[in-house]
């Protein structure tokens, strides 16, 4: 299921970000931004080559780490680490928007076609949204279609 | 005009009705006995008092209709007695009448005494929907338009603002003295649930505008005397629409048809909106690009995320562009936030494209319609501009400044209000049927697949803008095809007079100068160029039309002036070079020769390339005596010999970044070192 959906803009700061567990907002912050790194190696390192869907979707961005959660904030040398993997999968767009999605794989492995899938209804949702006249590139996306969609992707696959 | 209804019924005392009671108790009275079996129509009421005897209403609907006007049963019983149906077993007209003017009295708080009946009443108000009489009533065809509307609107208004209300209770409360007149029906008006207007509003077919006040009162006891003969049949042929679209009396009705009522566009609305939309764009069957409606729609004064959203709705193929339907669903969102009501979740049923294609199929024709139709209404309505708007509510109208008019129809909403609604709603009930239109929902389709195409106007604006910016990059080609031309020329020219020719060319074409030029100046520099520069050749050293073009370079130009010098002197050597060079190369030769600039460009670039390097000097000696062949390899040379001079500049910049990194390691390492020794004095010991 994924746990977290971020949309990041070419500049690197983000216009959207949605997690599920809120509470740990911020360490998905922490991850979408350690995997933009890693978005930004696979895009270099693909270097002139043509942009087609395929290579849009970068697959998975980091190996699955343990995902921490720690048990009280005021303590936070204190973690417990709970099985949960976490994958993340990156997708760039032409316009170098880039989606990051973290995936929890305990329930289900998601197979990669799924992954696409996600990201293709991202990508369209994002087009729509910026097919609105009053939406200004760069702005934070406060679309509420494309938060349905995102509320649908993150249930569904719960 | 007044007549004695009681005359030949020996029932009670002369009754004397009003015009409009006369209109509504024969109204009531035919519906009850056609409900009855499908009684005779309501006749004047003449007729209907003259032939007493014939006609009589069935005791059910009377019953009914009793009821419905939610006086007790005792009051009821009461007025059953006094109007004498008791007596004579039946409700006659006259007993009818009488009936109905007790229930007036009663509802007016008078008591049910025959003597009440004497004085002039309000009409009787019966709550019940299926009462069509009253629907009839509320037409105060006779009040002038002006009067109806102004409560109609308010009404509307009032409904708008509280939806939440439930108005049970105001359709009871007598608002109206005993001595009601018209105008008191103002308050009676607002309290009819906007859904009740507003379904009585679908439902009316195109009439005449009586008709649609009759429609629009259903909750609305009658004001006053309602409309003459000419609603008759009309307002019969609504009742049964209303009838059928009855509502409940909650204002909201969200159980009723009409649950979407605020969503639902008037005829007056939709030819305000298409009117609109021809302002923006003159073809209603086209579309308006994203940035044209948000400008338009900006002008709202709403807040551009609830534009946005709005946009989200109403935009429903998502293609940046809105056509008319959509138009009219974002027109109407926005007029209806503007009233105060909360943006729905989603488009809704009654805004939706599809629906408004169908149902205003074909909005040129309603908009003549109407135009005729307003016409004919008396000269206080104002037709269309009227604003739909002005339904929903009475000010906002002037929020939107983009439409003049609505300044001055807000002025005159409260008279033109109600019967524009009216009208627009008695066009409104026509195009419910869908079926009217499959052509439209093609056209809906066809326009739906036009925006596509036109939402990428913008970007290829801006491609053709790119495209426009770039100057630079000029195709040298085309300089060949001059050259070509040229070539011609020059090579006979060239022949007979090296020098001479060089001269004359010289000064001619500096216009054509390739963009590639100050590019090129720039590589000069750079050394890169030469390589990269379409035009093989040699450096020619044309640089006078060099100078002549612009040097975004001053290195450049400081390379070129010397050149410069040398170039005349270089010319001459330069020309038999180049004569020999074009049998390999005949475009190129051409070139070189006649776009001086070009060459210039190109050449310059060369020779300013070499200049730069040790090589230029070089340049100038191989052009001189080297042939084609031996020129390519100058030029591969060079290349080599300018990329190993970069390698060699990177390696140094390397090595001298590595040398200093060095400096400092070795720096720390003897900082580092100096502590510790002095943290181990004691091993010294």
């Amino acid at each position: 299921m994924a746990v977290c959906v971020a949309v990041i803009a070419k500049e690197n700061y983000p216009l959207y970000i949605r997690s599920i567990p809120t509470e740990n907002e911020l360490k998905f912050h922490y991850m979408v931004h350690t995997s933009l790194d890693v978005v930004d190696e696979k895009i270099s390192a693909m270097g002139k080559a043509l942009v087609d869907q395929r290579e849009l979707y970068l697959g998975l961005l980091y190996p699955t780490e343990d995902y921490k959660v720690y048990p009280s904030h005021q303590s936070p040398c204190v973690e417990s680490t709970f099985p949960n993997q976490l994958c993340r999968y990156g997708y760039v767009t032409n316009s170098k928007v880039k989606f990051v999605m973290v995936v929890d794989s305990s329930n289900t492995a998601l197979r990669d076609n799924e992954i696409r899938s996600m990201f293709r209804k991202l990508h369209n949702s994002y087009t729509d949204v910026m097919c609105n006249p009053f939406y200004n590139p760069g702005d934070r996306i406060h679309s509420r279609a494309f938060d349905s969609m995102v509320t649908s992707m993150m249930i569904q696959v719960c | 005009m007044e007549a004695a209804a009681g005359g030949g019924c020996g029932s009670g005392p002369p009754l004397l009705l009003s015009e409009g009671e006369q209109q509504c108790y024969s109204e009531l009275f035919a519906r009850c006995v056609g409900a009855a079996g499908g009684g005779p129509g309501s006749g004047p009421p003449e007729a209907a008092r003259t032939v007493p005897g014939t006609v009589t209403a069935a005791a059910g609907p009377v019953a009914d209709l009793f009821r419905a006007s939610q006086l007790p049963a005792e009051t009821l019983h009461q007025i059953t007695e006094l109007c004498g149906a008791k007596r004579v077993g039946y409700f006659g007209p006259t007993q009818f009448y009488i009936a109905l003017k007790l229930i007036a009295a009663a509802q007016s708080g008078l008591p049910v005494r025959i003597e009440s009946i004497k004085c002039e009443l309000p009409l009787p108000r019966f709550m019940m929907s299926k009462t069509d009489a009253e629907i009839r009533f509320g037409n105060p065809a006779e009040l002038h338009g002006t009067k109806v509307q102004i409560p109609y609107l308010i009404t509307e208004k009032n409904t708008f603002k509280r939806m939440d209300d439930e108005d049970k209770q105001e359709t009871q409360s007598p608002t109206m003295s005993p001595l009601a007149s018209p105008p008191s029906s103002p308050p009676h008006y607002q309290r009819v649930p906007l859904s009740h207007g507003y379904s009585k509003l679908r439902s009316s077919t195109e009439q005449m505008h009586p008709a649609p006040y009759e429609a629009r009162q259903p909750l609305v006891q009658p004001e006053g005397p309602s409309s003459g003969a000419p609603g008759a049949k009309p307002p019969r042929h609504k009742a049964s629409l209303i009838r059928s679209f009855s509502v409940e009396r909650e204002p909201h009705d969200n159980s009723s048809n009409y649950p979407d009522e605020p969503w639902r566009i008037t005829e007056e609305q939709r030819e305000y909106y298409v009117n609109q939309f021809r302002s923006l764009q003159p073809d209603p069957s086209s579309f308006i690009s994203g940035s044209v409606a948000k400008n338009f729609f900006t002008k709202s004064k709403l807040s551009i995320p609830e534009l946005s959203y709005i946009w989200e709705l109403s935009d429903a193929d998502c293609d940046g562009a809105l056509t008319l339907p959509e138009f009219c669903a974002a027109f109407h969102l926005i007029v209806a936030r503007k009233n105060g009501y909360p943006l729905p979740e989603g488009l809704p049923p009654t805004l939706q494209p599809e629906y408004l294609q169908a149902a205003f199929p074909k909005p040129k024709r309603e908009c003549t319609l109407f135009d005729s139709y307003s016409e004919s209404m008396p000269a206080n309505q104002q037709p269309r501009d009227l604003n739909r708007m002005e339904k929903l509510s009475i000010k906002d109208t002037a929020d939107f400044p983009v439409p003049t008019q609505d300044v001055t129809s807000d002025d005159k909403q409260e008279q033109n209000k109600t019967r524009l609604a009216l009208k627009s709603t008695a066009d409104e009930a026509l195009p419910k049927d869908m079926s009217e239109d499959p052509a439209t929902s093609k056209d809906s389709n066809s326009l739906k697949a036009r925006p596509r195409s036109r939402s990428y106007s913008s970007t290829s604006i801006e491609e053709a803008m790119k495209r426009g910016e770039d100057p630079p990059t000029p195709p040298p080609r085309p300089q060949k095809t001059h050259s070509r031309a040229s070539s011609l020329d020059l090579n006979k020219v060239f022949q007979p007079s090296v020098p001479a020719t060089k001269s004359g060319l010289l000064p001619p074409p500096p216009a054509l100068p390739p963009r590639p030029c100050p590019s090129q100046i720039s590589h000069h520099n750079v050394n890169s160029e030469r390589s990269a520069h379409p035009k093989p050749p040699t450096q020619l050293p044309n640089y006078g039309d060099f100078r002549l073009q612009k040097q975004s370079e001053q290195v450049s130009e400081a390379e070129i002036h010397p050149q410069l010098n040398r170039a005349p002197s270089q010319v001459a050597e330069s020309s038999p070079t180049k004569k020999d060079i074009p049998h390999s190369q005949p475009p190129s030769k051409p070139i070189r020769r006649k776009f001086r600039p070009e060459n210039s460009a190109t050449e310059s670039q060369e020779p300013p390339s070499t200049v730069g390097g040790p090589v230029s000097a070089a340049s100038g000696k191989p052009h001189a005596a080297v042939q084609k062949q031996s020129s390519k390899q100058k030029k591969a040379i060079q290349t080599a010999i300018r990329k190993n001079k970069e390698a060699n500049a990177v390696l140094a910049r390397l090595n001298s970044e590595l040398q200093q990194q060095l400096k400092e390691v070795h720096q720390e390492r003897i900082a580092l070192e100096n502590q510790l020794e002095q943290l181990r004095p004691v091993t010294v010991l």
